[in-house]
C-alpha cells in the first residue's frame, strides 16, 4: 500500500514548519516578555549559518559539532548587543525599536556580504544525513527528518523548562503580567535578558539547520524575517505552543502552496497573516 | 514653540503667529531654485530629489502627525506608479493625466485599506502594514500581463508636458515639474497641519487613549489623513514613472518603504519639512557614495539608522531645534 | 421623585474569580455634588470606566437621565455629556494648554475634522478655550507645553479637558492625587466654582476635600457599596471607622 504524494508535501511542510518554529520561538517569547520588537531576529540566525559554513569550510568541523557552535556564536552576540542597545530601548517605542533593529540587520547584510559575498553559502553535511528513504511510498529526506527530529527535541525541552524550572515560571509570570513579576520580586530584567540569549542562540541554532533547505547568502536576515514574523503574529506573542502551531500551518502551507499551485507564490501567506491578524489581533494564541 | 509666558499676545494672536511663513523657509524655497544655476547638470538627480521629499512628505503625515507607523507606505507609490505608466500604454501619454489618475487609484486603494489600519495599533499594526505591503508586491510580481513582472513595465509612452515641454535627457522639465508639485502639495499639507484636523491628528499621536474621551472620533480622522497621506504617496510614484520612464518592482518592495522610513526618522518626522531635508541628505549622499557596491552601502544605511536612533532620535531638524533652543537660551 | 442624572442598577462585574463590582445600585440627583471613598482595591476606578463605557458589565443597567446607556460606546457616552476625568493625568505631552483645550471644544463644536481653514480662523472655539483656561487659573502658563507644567497644574488641565466637553454629568477620578500641598489651593478653589448644573461625582481619598464638597458620600468595599449618607452620618459610621482602621474620618 502507498500513500499518495500528499503525504510526502505534508512531510516536507512539517520539516519546513520545524525549521521556522526554531527560528520564530525565540522572538515570540521575546515580544511577548517585554514587548521590544527586534527584527534583527533572522540576523542572528544568519550568524549562525555563517559560523557554521566557517566551522566545516574553513576548519573542517564536523557538521554536527558546529550546531552547538552556531547557538553559541548567536546567543552571545545577542547578549553583546543586548547590553550595550537594546537595553536603552526598553521604553521607548516602537518606531525607535523597529528603526534600531532594522539598523543593525542591515549592518549585518552588509558585513556578511563583505566577508562572504553574495553567493550561497555549501555546507557540507555528513553522509549519514544525505539521501532519502521509501516508506509506505512517500520519500523521506534523511535531512529532513534529522530537522524534524531536532525540532521536536527542543520542542520538548522548552516545554519540560518552562513549565518545571524556576526560571520557566519566571519567564512564564513576566510574560503574563510584566509589572505584577516585578512587584513579586522577579528579576524581569536580567530574565528578559537569558530568554532572549536563549531565543537568539535557537535562531542561530534555525539558521544553521537552514543552509541545506534553503541556502544561505546575505539576504537570509530579511527573506526570513518576514515568514518569522508571521508566524509570530499569527501564533500569538510570548507562546511556545502558539509558534508552534503557526509555523506548522505556515510551513505546510506554504510547500503546498508552492507544490500544487505554484504561481500563487507567497501570496496566500501573507494574505492569510492579515485575515488572521484582523480577526484575532494578538494572534491565535496570544492574550492581548 | 516655546514663547516667553505672559507676554502680551492674545491666544488667537498666538495662534496665528504660529502659522506664519519663517524666514527660513523662505529661503529654503529659494534654494531648491538653486539647481537651475548652479548644478545644471544634476538636474535628473534634483527631481528624485523632489520626488522622494513627496513621499516622504505623504508618510510624515501619519507617521509624523498622527502616530501610524507603517513599514508599507510603498504600497500607494508603487500603485501610482504603475497606474501612470500603464496608462500611457493605453494612449494617455499626457503626464497631467498621469498625475491625477495615479493618485486617484493609490487614494481609493489607501481609503479601503483605511478602515483595517484605523482598528489596530503597536505591533499588530506594524505586522498588518508589512503584510498588505508584500501582498500587493507578490501581486504586481505575479500579474506579469499587467506590470511586466520582473522586467518592469514594458512599452510606456510619455508625452510632453502639457502638450509642450518634452522629458529631454538634462531634466529640466523633470525638474521643474516635479518641483512645482511638490511645492503645492506642500502648501496644502502646510495648511492641513495649521488646521484643527492637524491639531486633532497630533492630539491621537500624543494620547491616543484620551482622545474618545474627550468624543474625538479617532478612527474617522485617522482614515482621512491615510487616504490623503495614500494620494500624495501615489502623486509621488506618478511623478517617477514620468519622469524616468520606467517603473519596476522595486517601488513597491519593503526595502523602498524601509528606506522612506530611514529618510523621514532622519530629518525629522513632525517637522513637516523634515521629509525633505531627510531626501535631500540620503540621495546626495547616496549619488555621491554610488560607486560604492550595494552591499556595503548597507551597511553605512544601517550604522546611519542605529545612530540616528541613538543618538539623533529627532532626527536633523530635531537636532537642529534643540541647537536653536538653546542658543536661544544662551542669549537671552 | 426627579430622575437621576446618573443611575446605576444591579451592577456585575468579575475578571474570572476576582469580583470587582458587585450589585451596585446608585442614583445621582441632578446638581448634585457626591463623594465615592473607599479603599484600595475597593473598585471605585473599575466603577468610573463601567459607567464611562471602557468597560462591559457582566450584568445590571446604566442610566444618564432617561437613557439607558448600558450598550453605548465610550464616545457616545462623551456626546451626551458624561466625561470622565483621569487618576493618572491622560494628557497631550507636547501640546500646549491652550492646543490641547482648543482641540477638545474643536472636537466638540464638530469642526476638527476641517483642514482647509487655519486654527485661528475658529475664533470662537480658541476663545472658549481660552475662557476654560482662566476659569481654571491655567491662563498666564496656557502656551507652555503640557509637560513643562507643575503636577498641580497638570491635574487643572486634565478638568479643563473634561469642561471643553460640556459635561452633564463629570466623574473625577481622585482629581487631587498627587497634588502637592501648595498647589491644592488653586484646585479647590476650581472644583468649588464648577457649575452647580453639573452633577459631579468624585472618587477622593483626601478627606478634606470629600468633606468640603461632597453633599453625599457613598463608601464602597470590595466591590459593592457599604453606606451611603450625609458626611456627618458617615464620619460617624462604626462601620466605615472600622474600614479605614481609624484613620481618617474626623
Amino acid at each position: 500500500m502507498a500513500l499518495g504524494p500528499v503525504f510526502g508535501v505534508l512531510f516536507d511542510g512539517c520539516a519546513y514548519g520545524m525549521l521556522l518554529f526554531l527560528l520564530s520561538v525565540g522572538l515570540s517569547v521575546t515580544l511577548g516578555m517585554m514587548n521590544f520588537v527586534n527584527l534583527a531576529h533572522c540576523a542572528f540566525a544568519m550568524l549562525g549559518g555563517y559560523v557554521t559554513v566557517t566551522l566545516t569550510m574553513a576548519y573542517g568541523w564536523p557538521f554536527l559539532a558546529t550546531l552547538p557552535a552556531a547557538f553559541l556564536a548567536a546567543a552571545v552576540a545577542s547578549v553583546a548587543l543586548e547590553r550595550t542597545l537594546y537595553r536603552r530601548l526598553y521604553r521607548a517605542g516602537e518606531l525607535d525599536q523597529v528603526l534600531l533593529t532594522i539598523g543593525l540587520a542591515f549592518m549585518s547584510v552588509g558585513a556578511a556580504a563583505y566577508f562572504f559575498g553574495t553567493v550561497q553559502q555549501p555546507v557540507q553535511t555528513p553522509s549519514y544525513l544525505r539521501g532519502s528513504f521509501s516508506v509506505l511510498g512517500v520519500s523521506i529526506g534523511a535531512y529532513r527528518l534529522f530537522l524534524v527530529g531536532v525540532g521536536l527535541a527542543v520542542t520538548l525541552l522548552l516545554v519540560l523548562a518552562l513549565e518545571y524550572t524556576r526560571f520557566g515560571a519566571q519567564v512564564r509570570a513576566a510574560v503574563d503580567n510584566q509589572r505584577m513579576a516585578r512587584g513579586l520580586g522577579i528579576n524581569v530584567d536580567s530574565a528578559f535578558a537569558a530568554t532572549f540569549a536563549l531565543g537568539s542562540g535557537l535562531a542561530g541554532l534555525g539558521g544553521a539547520l537552514a543552509i541545506e533547505i534553503v541556502g544561505l547568502d546575505p539576504g537570509f536576515a530579511f527573506h526570513f524575517l518576514v515568514y518569522v514574523l508571521i508566524v509570530v503574529s499569527v501564533g500569538g506573542l510570548g507562546s511556545i505552543a502558539g509558534s508552534f502551531a503557526a509555523a506548522m500551518v505556515i510551513g505546510i502551507s506554504d510547500i503546498a502552496g508552492k507544490y500544487y499551485v505554484p504561481q500563487i507564490g507567497s501570496f496566500l501567506i501573507y494574505l492569510v497573516m492579515v485575515v488572521i491578524l484582523m480577526w484575532r489581533p494578538a494572534g491565535l494564541f496570544g492574550r492581548r | 514653540m516655546a514663547a516667553a509666558s505672559g507676554a502680551a499676545t492674545t491666544p488667537g494672536l498666538y495662534l496665528q503667529a504660529q502659522t506664519r511663513w519663517h524666514p527660513i523657509e523662505f529661503a529654503f524655497w529659494a534654494a531648491t531654485l538653486a539647481p537651475f544655476l548652479l548644478f545644471p547638470n544634476h538636474l535628473a538627480l534634483a527631481s528624485q530629489i523632489a520626488i522622494t521629499g513627496l513621499f516622504a512628505l505623504s508618510l510624515d503625515l501619519i507617521l509624523g502627525y498622527a502616530g501610524i507607523v507603517s513599514l508599507g507606505h510603498a504600497a500607494f507609490f508603487g500603485l501610482g506608479a504603475y497606474t501612470a505608466g500603464i496608462i500611457t500604454k493605453y494612449g494617455w501619454g499626457e503626464p497631467l493625466v498621469g498625475l491625477l489618475v495615479g493618485p486617484a487609484v493609490a487614494g481609493l486603494a489607501g481609503y479601503a485599506t483605511s478602515f483595517i489600519i484605523a482598528r489596530f495599533r503597536h505591533l499588530t499594526l506594524i505586522m498588518i502594514t508589512l503584510g498588505l505591503g508584500f501582498l500587493l508586491h507578490e501581486a504586481a510580481n505575479s500579474a506579469e500581463w499587467l506590470t511586466g513582472g520582473s522586467d518592469g513595465l514594458q512599452g510606456m509612452r510619455i508625452g510632453p508636458l502639457l502638450g509642450l515641454f518634452r522629458f529631454d535627457l538634462y531634466g529640466y522639465t523633470a525638474y521643474a515639474y516635479s518641483l512645482v508639485v511638490l511645492f503645492v502639495v506642500f502648501l496644502a499639507a502646510r495648511r492641513l497641519i495649521n488646521s484643527p484636523f492637524g491639531l486633532s491628528l497630533r492630539g491621537i499621536r500624543e494620547n491616543a487613549l484620551r482622545m474618545p474621551a474627550i468624543g474625538a472620533p479617532s478612527r474617522s480622522h485617522i482614515r482621512k489623513i491615510y487616504t490623503i497621506s495614500a494620494v500624495i504617496a501615489g502623486m509621488a510614484g506618478a511623478l517617477l514613472a514620468q519622469t524616468t520612464s520606467t517603473v519596476s518592482l522595486g517601488v513597491l518592495e519593503f526595502q523602498r518603504s524601509a528606506e522612506i522610513l530611514i529618510i523621514l526618522v532622519l530629518g525629522g518626522a513632525g517637522r513637516l519639512y523634515g521629509g525633505l531635508v531627510g531626501a535631500i541628505v540620503f540621495m546626495v549622499a547616496r549619488d555621491q557614495f554610488s560607486g560604492i557596491a550595494p552591499q556595503y552601502w548597507y551597511f553605512w544605511i544601517g550604522a546611519l539608522l542605529v545612530t540616528v536612533v541613538m543618538l539623533l532620535p529627532n532626527g536633523i531638524l530635531g537636532g537642529l531645534a534643540q541647537l536653536y533652543a538653546r542658543w536661544q537660551g544662551k542669549s537671552s | 421623585m426627579s430622575t437621576p442624572a446618573l443611575s446605576t442598577h444591579g451592577l456585575e462585574k468579575s475578571f474570572g474569580s476576582l469580583v470587582v463590582a458587585s450589585d451596585v445600585n446608585l442614583a445621582i440627583p441632578l446638581g448634585a455634588r457626591y463623594a465615592l471613598i473607599g479603599p484600595n482595591g475597593a473598585g471605585k476606578t473599575t466603577l468610573i470606566n463601567l459607567m464611562t463605557g471602557m468597560l462591559r458589565p457582566d450584568a445590571g443597567k446604566i442610566r444618564l437621565g432617561e437613557t439607558d446607556i448600558t450598550a453605548f460606546s465610550p464616545g457616545d457616552r462623551v456626546k451626551r455629556g458624561l466625561v470622565r476625568t483621569f487618576q493618572i493625568n491622560q494628557l497631550f505631552p507636547h501640546l500646549n494648554a491652550l492646543e490641547a483645550v482648543t482641540l477638545a471644544v474643536c472636537e466638540r463644536r464638530g469642526v476638527a475634522g476641517k483642514f482647509w481653514r487655519p486654527l485661528p480662523a475658529y475664533a470662537e472655539a480658541v476663545d472658549e478655550a481660552y475662557a476654560i483656561l482662566g476659569s481654571l487659573m491655567l491662563a498666564p502658563d496656557c502656551y507652555r507645553l503640557t509637560r513643562e507644567l507643575a503636577y498641580g497644574q497638570q491635574r487643572l488641565l486634565e478638568i479643563a479637558l473634561a469642561l471643553a466637553t460640556r459635561p452633564k454629568v463629570l466623574l473625577l477620578d481622585e482629581p487631587a492625587a498627587g497634588v502637592p500641598r501648595e498647589e491644592s489651593a488653586e484646585l479647590f478653589t476650581a472644583i468649588a466654582g464648577l457649575s452647580q448644573d453639573m452633577t459631579i461625582l468624585f472618587i477622593e481619598h483626601d478627606m478634606d476635600l470629600v468633606f468640603r464638597f461632597a453633599s453625599r458620600i457613598i463608601v464602597m468595599v470590595g466591590g459593592s457599596v457599604l453606606v451611603e449618607g450625609t458626611p456627618q452620618e458617615i464620619a460617624a459610621d462604626a462601620r466605615v471607622r472600622e474600614v479605614y482602621l481609624g484613620g481618617e474620618a474626623p
